[in-house]
Parts: structure tokens; C-alpha cells; sequence
């Protein structure tokens, strides 16, 4: 397992990597660009796979559950809402 | 085997990151995208098979749950609500994370694991932050959609009850930070938890109090911010559980919401305090103030068949769409309108205003689904230098973009905002329902323009109008 400083480490240089990338995203994909990043917030889907799937306590277990529908929801509906726009845009 | 893990999360970051890359160009996004939902299941398979999840029922459940209702959405959405579906999937986001940290405290206590102050803080942020995104979205939510009033909302002793309620956070959180074993039980619940739980009821209340102040035109700003909060949340969860996998794509979407916030303000001239303080922008907008000041003149009307014929003999016509574009459901037949026109060796282009629509990048999206090629629509500073040489231009459902106020009128509320200059074109059409102002509330020096005609009316049955009359040139 990492330490905190190791994480806080890969946390600041991941924010510098988001802003150099984002930056170059032009103004006609900014809403893909919400919608798809929104999808990848939906990462918690794997915090919510470790409560749900591994906890021993019940109560524990539970809310992991309800925090995997509502992940599962952000990354499918995101992913798959995205992709819907991204087809929809096309050069002559 | 954990090394391996961690190697697998990286690779799952790195697509993350290589499927954004791609999101430069509308040629390459949609790749980018299927590039990052790969890197989402390389996270997703990777968890499972590292902490030997194979077959509980709850989790299969869930996930099949999630799965359904999600696919549901993302199939049904009309595009004119893509800014309440993002202000939603934001709020699962937060709920999500505020959750994994809510069973992380349950599953200590249970397994009697004291909680070091750093894991403590985490939680705290993770809770915090996550719970603020939720109550926030769901009213962002309810403004879009019209559920809730768009006008500014406030009451007395509201900012005194906010900062009660941050002051009681921070002070739960202190408590259970510094000594969490003094903390009393309540109603069976042991003291960690129970101040957990009293930590995101004060951050439900926050995300309400935060949003319900600002008004629905200044909405776009705040579905960015709480995008970044989502994935800020995020990352706070990863701190929690030691997952660099969360860290990474937290920080990401974190970056990218502030990025699009910071546009926006920068686009309506206002710092994102100004924003967040609220009391701007209403959505009935009544004549406020300038009202006074249109008495006695004004503006001229004119008709389809006069708008025909100087747009089809014009060189170069361009269209200014709005909000108001989106409500009519008029993409499509103003794509139609473009092909007309097109047709007969008109150059047509879209000027498209960073905060036009309700989220960023709003109209873009709508134009594409009306199958507008994307080379079409022209950002504010490359369209501004062109108006000059503009024959036409149709301002279809946009207001305070164009409204001239921004350059001249030092006590108007949109002072200063960058606009769209159609002043500069030679003819200006603008198509509106009546001459109500916009959603800043403020009167449109631009409709008294003598180069102004008004073609009043809903914009898909002008623009369908429109149509008819050039067709039977």
C-alpha cells in the first residue's frame, strides 16, 4: 500500500496532467467533454466494488450496494450518453 | 500480487488520460471515449479480481441495477436536457463517493479499527464533499428542468445559517478527527458514526444552500463547478481507500470541471465569488431598471417573406442561436434553413457564445444533433472579426450575448461581458417570442438598433416560415 505523501504525489501531478490535457479541448466538445469526464468521476465504482464485495460488516455491505447503483449509473449513462453525442458530430 | 494491482490501475489512469487527449478534436473524441470506457473496465476488472470478488449477489445486483437504469438514460435523454442528465450523473458521482467513505466508517468501527486523524480527514472530505455535490445537483437539477424556480432564491439569516452549518461540519469533524474515542453514541450508533452521519446531513443542507441563492442563467457555471466537485470527491475516496486509480481520474475530472468553470466566468466577466454569492439572473426576468429608458421608441417588425429574400441574396448570413432555439425544439429546422440557403451559395455560419445554452458547449451539441457540420459553428473571437462583413445576421433565441449593454452601458448588470458584435453586420434579424429581456433580466439596447428588424413569434414556426417563403421563391 502506498503512503500519504506517495498519494499526494500522484494526486498534484494528475491535476497538472488534467489541466495541460483538458486545456487543448475545444469550446463545440465542452459538453462531451462534462459528460465523458463525469463518466470517468465514476471511478467511485470501484470504491463502491471494494465496500460492497469485500466488508464483512453487513451495514457496510449495504451502503457499498447503494453506492454501486449509483456509480454504475454515472459510468454507464455517462459513457454511453457521451459516445450518443460524439456520433452526432461530423463534418460534411 | 497488490504490485500488480497498482500496475493495472496505471494502465486503466493512462487510458483515462489518452481517451481525454483524443476529446481535442471532434475527429478523434469519439475514439477518445471508447478509449476511457476501456480504461474503466480495466479499473473495474482489476478490483474485482484483486479483492476476489466473484460472485455475491449484492454486488451483481447492484452493478445490474446501475447498468439498467443507466443504459435507460443515456438512450432516452432528449439533447435539449443534456444539462439536467450531467447536473444528475454529477450528483450520483458525489453520492457515490460520499458513500464508499460512509461504509469505509461503518466497516472500522465494526471490525474495531482505530482511525488514524489522516484516514479521518479523508473520510471527512470525502463525505463533505461528496454529499455537497449531491443536494447541490439535485437543486441545479430542479432549476434547469423548471421543477424549482430559476429566480435567485433567498431568505433572511441564510448566509448566518450557511456559515452555521460549515461551522458545525468543521466541528464534527474536528471531533471525530481529534478524539474519536470520547465521542458519545447516539441512539445506538457509535460516536464516529453517528458524527459521520451528522457531517452529511450539514453538507445536504450546504449543497442546497450553496446552489438555491444563484439564479438559472448563471447555472452552466455551476454544473462545471460541481462536475469538478464530483471528481474532487472522488479522489478524496481514493485517499481513503489507498486506490490511485480514484486519485488519478478525480484529479482529472476535478481539473476539467475547474477548467470549464473558469471559461464561463471568463465569458460573462464575473469572478466565480460574484457567481457563487448569487442574486443574479433570474429566469421570468421582469423589465427591471432600463425599462424607463425604451418608452417612446421603437422597433421594428418585420415579416417572413422580407427576411426570404434578403437572406437568400445575401453573400453571408450568420446565425446567433440561443437558449431560446432550445426551448422551441428549432435545431432542426434551423439546419434546414441552413441547407436552403446553402443551396443557393449563401455562406452559412453559427456564432456560437461560450455561454449560450445552459451548460457549456450546450449548442454545439444540439446543432450536431441537428446534423450542422461542425466546421459550421464559429467561436465568439473568430465570428467577431467576420461580422463586419456580414450581410445578415439571424439572431435566433439569444439575448444577452448580443446585447451591446456589455460595451456600453457601465451600470447594466452584464457590463463588461465579452458579446457576439452583430452590431457590426449590415442587417440584423432578431427572432423572439415577444419583447420580454433576457435571462440576465436587462432590456436589449440592439432591438432599437435602426439595423434591427424583429420578427416576432415562437422560433420554429418563424423559422419554418422562413422556409416556406424561400422555397416559393
Amino acid at each position: 500500500m502506498l503512503g500519504l505523501e506517495a498519494l499526494l504525489i500522484i494526486f498534484v501531478l494528475a491535476c497538472f496532467v488534467g489541466v495541460e490535457v483538458i486545456s487543448k479541448v475545444p469550446a463545440t466538445l465542452h459538453t462531451p467533454l462534462m459528460s465523458g469526464s463525469n463518466a470517468i468521476s465514476g471511478i467511485s465504482i470501484v470504491g463502491a466494488l471494494i465496500a460492497a464485495g469485500t466488508m464483512d460488516n453487513a451495514a457496510a455491505r449495504w451502503i457499498g450496494v447503494a453506492a454501486l447503483v449509483l456509480a454504475t449509473i454515472n459510468v454507464v449513462g455517462g459513457f454511453l450518453v457521451t459516445d450518443r453525442m460524439l456520433q452526432m458530430f461530423r463534418k460534411k | 500480487m497488490p504490485n500488480l494491482t497498482n500496475i493495472a490501475y496505471l494502465v486503466s489512469a493512462s487510458l483515462f488520460i489518452i481517451g481525454l487527449r483524443r476529446l481535442n478534436s471532434p475527429a478523434t473524441a469519439r475514439r477518445g471515449n471508447q478509449i476511457a470506457a476501456a480504461g474503466m473496465l480495466v479499473a473495474i476488472v482489476t478490483t474485482l479480481l484483486a479483492n476476489r470478488i466473484l460472485s455475491p449477489l449484492e454486488v451483481i445486483g447492484g452493478a445490474t441495477v446501475g447498468a439498467a437504469i443507466g443504459l435507460y438514460l443515456a438512450r432516452t435523454v432528449k439533447m435539449t436536457a443534456m444539462p439536467e442528465m450531467v447536473a444528475a450523473f454529477n450528483g450520483f458521482g458525489g453520492a457515490a463517493s460520499a458513500l464508499v467513505a460512509g461504509a469505509e466508517v461503518n466497516n472500522l468501527l465494526a471490525e474495531n479499527i482505530p482511525m488514524q486523524p489522516t484516514e479521518t480527514v479523508t473520510i471527512l472530505i470525502s463525505i463533505l464533499i461528496g454529499t455537497v455535490t449531491f443536494t447541490g445537483s439535485i437543486v441545479a437539477l430542479g432549476k434547469l428542468s423548471g421543477r424549482i424556480n430559476g429566480n435567485p432564491v433567498s431568505f433572511p439569516g441564510m448566509r448566518a445559517l450557511t456559515l452555521l452549518a460549515v461551522a458545525g461540519a468543521l466541528g464534527a469533524g474536528g471531533a471525530m478527527a481529534l478524539a474519536p474515542t470520547s465521542l458519545p453514541s447516539v441512539a445506538g450508533m457509535g460516536g464516529p458514526l453517528a458524527a459521520a452521519l451528522g457531517i452529511a446531513l450539514l453538507a445536504a443542507l450546504l449543497g442546497v444552500l450553496l446552489v438555491i441563492p444563484i439564479g438559472g442563467a448563471d447555472m452552466p457555471v455551476v454544473v462545471a463547478l460541481l462536475n469538478s466537485y464530483s471528481g474532487i470527491a472522488a479522489a478524496a475516496t481514493g485517499f481513503v481507500l489507498s486506490n490511485t486509480a480514484l486519485i488519478v481520474s478525480g484529479a482529472l475530472v476535478g481539473a476539467s470541471g475547474l477548467i470549464l468553470t473558469t471559461i464561463m466566468c471568463d465569458a460573462m466577466n464575473r469572478s466565480l465569488l460574484n457567481v457563487l454569492l448569487g442574486g443574479f439572473g433570474g429566469d421570468s426576468g421582469d423589465a427591471a431598471g432600463p425599462a424607463a429608458s425604451q418608452e417612446g421608441r421603437t422597433v421594428r417588425q418585420t415579416h417572413a417573406d422580407d427576411v426570404a429574400i434578403l437572406t437568400s441574396y445575401a453573400d453571408r448570413v450568420v446565425v446567433v442561436p440561443g437558449y431560446g432555439m432550445a426551448v422551441a425544439q428549432a435545431q432542426h429546422v434551423v439546419r434546414e434553413l441552413f441547407d436552403l440557403l446553402s443551396k443557393r451559395d449563401v455562406d452559412v455560419k453559427f456564432a456560437i457564445h461560450p455561454v449560450a445554452g445552459r451548460m457549456p458547449g450546450h449548442m454545439n451539441v444540439l446543432l450536431a444533433e441537428a446534423n450542422v457540420p461542425y466546421d459550421k459553428l464559429v467561436d465568439m473571437d473568430d465570428i467577431n472579426a467576420e461580422l463586419e462583413n456580414t450581410d445578415v445576421v439571424l439572431v435566433i433565441g439569444a439575448n444577452d450575448v448580443v446585447n451591446p449593454a456589455a460595451h456600453n452601458d457601465p451600470s447594466s448588470p452584464i457590463y463588461g461581458m465579452p458579446i457576439l458584435n452583430v452590431e457590426n453586420a449590415r442587417n440584423i434579424i432578431v427572432f423572439k417570442r415577444s419583447m420580454r429581456p433576457g435571462y440576465a433580466g436587462v432590456q436589449n439596447e440592439l432591438f432599437f438598433n435602426p439595423k434591427t428588424q424583429m420578427l416576432f413569434g415562437d422560433a420554429k414556426e418563424t423559422v419554418e416560415g422562413l422556409i416556406g417563403e424561400i422555397k416559393g421563391l
